[in-house]
């Protein structure tokens, strides 16, 4: 964030505009497109398979990265803020992959017991 | 605390250390970094939802079989695109997730409009914060309209309906009955794009209240767009979630 002193007179800024530097924003644009119209190839390309979800998860996590790394600018803040966010992420990823690859035990469980 | 060379309890001179409070360690503002881990939070509140999806989506049947000799039933997990293929002013034609890729690409966009606005924030560009946040607010809403579209066309249900074994028939879906296979999965369908809906719609109230406070050109009196920056990470994350809804919901 740019400091700017304090203007006293009410209401428009007096300074100079710079020029608007979109380039990069268009082009992460793209890529976001891009990497969802792969999805739907495979979506519609490529038969239900363990393989084709690894590759919308993969695809996935792309535009997460894009989306956090750039949009939300997390790629350009203080390691120390990026470990913040991404370790206790890191570990609900693991929680998850816990949850649901033992949650069919656990979902049976409940399930029978309901029964 | 450890001994101190003055015996005064007021400090002589403002603590200057990274951790001591006289700066910013992760050189974010309060509000930034709270909002940060105010995201965070929320990140935990989706991924809680998405293990639900997944956990009961395992304890259901999938459906095995050519995918055109696909027909609805509570016995097996419907295959998505045969569940999300309507979409506005094309009744009875079979567009297979075209509507959600629609709506995707709506809120990507809103996405790079939000992003643009930040930029304009920072070049202290009052008019093209506005004109980029009005674009934000219009593509929001038009993805809530969009969202809604769906949610009455996924109740309403198809003219076919599903005929139960006793030869009943059913239309639509509620959180109890649902024609297009378990009422589980209408209900996920329900909870999950619905509290993601909902976060549209508190990012799009913020996005309005962000728009007057620029038009009265409170945030150029104040010298900085941050408060902008700020309701932009949480429209960021908005999208962020939809794209893992899309491919845990829709795709996969």
């Amino acid at each position: 964030m740019a400091s700017h002193s304090h203007h006293s007179d009410e209401g428009e800024y007096s300074g100079d505009i710079p020029a608007p530097q979109t380039k990069g924003i268009w082009r992460v644009f793209l890529i976001l497109c891009v990497l969802t119209a792969i999805e739907f190839a495979f979506a519609f390309l490529m038969d239900p398979s363990t393989l084709r979800n690894s590759i919308f998860i993969v695809l996935t996590l792309f535009k997460a990265f894009f989306i956090v790394g750039e949009f939300m600018h997390l790629k350009h803040e203080t390691k120390s803020l990026i470990w913040s966010v991404l370790i206790p992420t890191a570990l609900l990823v693991w929680l998850l992959i816990a949850l649901i690859t033992e949650g069919t035990y656990f979902g049976d469980s409940v399930y029978n017991y309901l029964k | 605390m450890s001994s101190t060379t003055s015996s005064s309890t007021t400090l002589d001179r403002p603590k200057t250390g990274t951790w001591d409070g006289g700066n910013e360690p992760m050189k974010a503002s309060y509000g930034k970094l709270m909002m940060w881990f105010f995201l965070l939070s929320d990140t935990f509140t989706f991924a809680a939802f998405l293990t639900t999806y997944g956990l009961i989506r395992h304890r259901h049947l999938a459906y095995i079989g050519a995918h055109d000799k696909f027909v609805f039933s509570n016995d097996y997990w419907p295959i998505p695109d045969k569940v999300f293929n309507a979409f506005p002013f094309f009744h009875g034609i079979d567009l297979p997730l075209a509507f959600v890729a629609l709506m995707t690409m709506i809120l990507i966009l809103s996405s790079v409009t939000m992003v643009l606005a930040v930029e304009a924030g920072h070049r202290m560009d009052k008019k093209d914060v506005e004109k980029w946040l009005l674009w934000t607010i219009l593509f929001g809403s038009t993805f809530l309209g969009c969202q809604a579209w769906e949610w009455t066309h996924f109740i309403t249900g198809t003219e076919a309906g599903l005929t139960l074994y006793d030869g009943s028939k059913i239309f639509g879906a509620n959180l109890t009955v649902n024609q297009y296979g378990p009422p589980l999965f209408a209900d996920l369908f329900f909870f999950i794009t619905g509290f993601h809906g909902t976060h549209v719609f508190s990012g799009i109230v913020l996005l309005i209240i962000m728009f007057i406070m620029a038009v009265n050109g409170a945030f150029q009196k104040r010298g900085h767009y941050e408060m902008v920056e700020k309701v932009g990470l949480y429209w960021h994350f908005v999208d962020l979630v939809w794209v893992f809804v899309f491919t845990f919901f829709y795709l996969v």
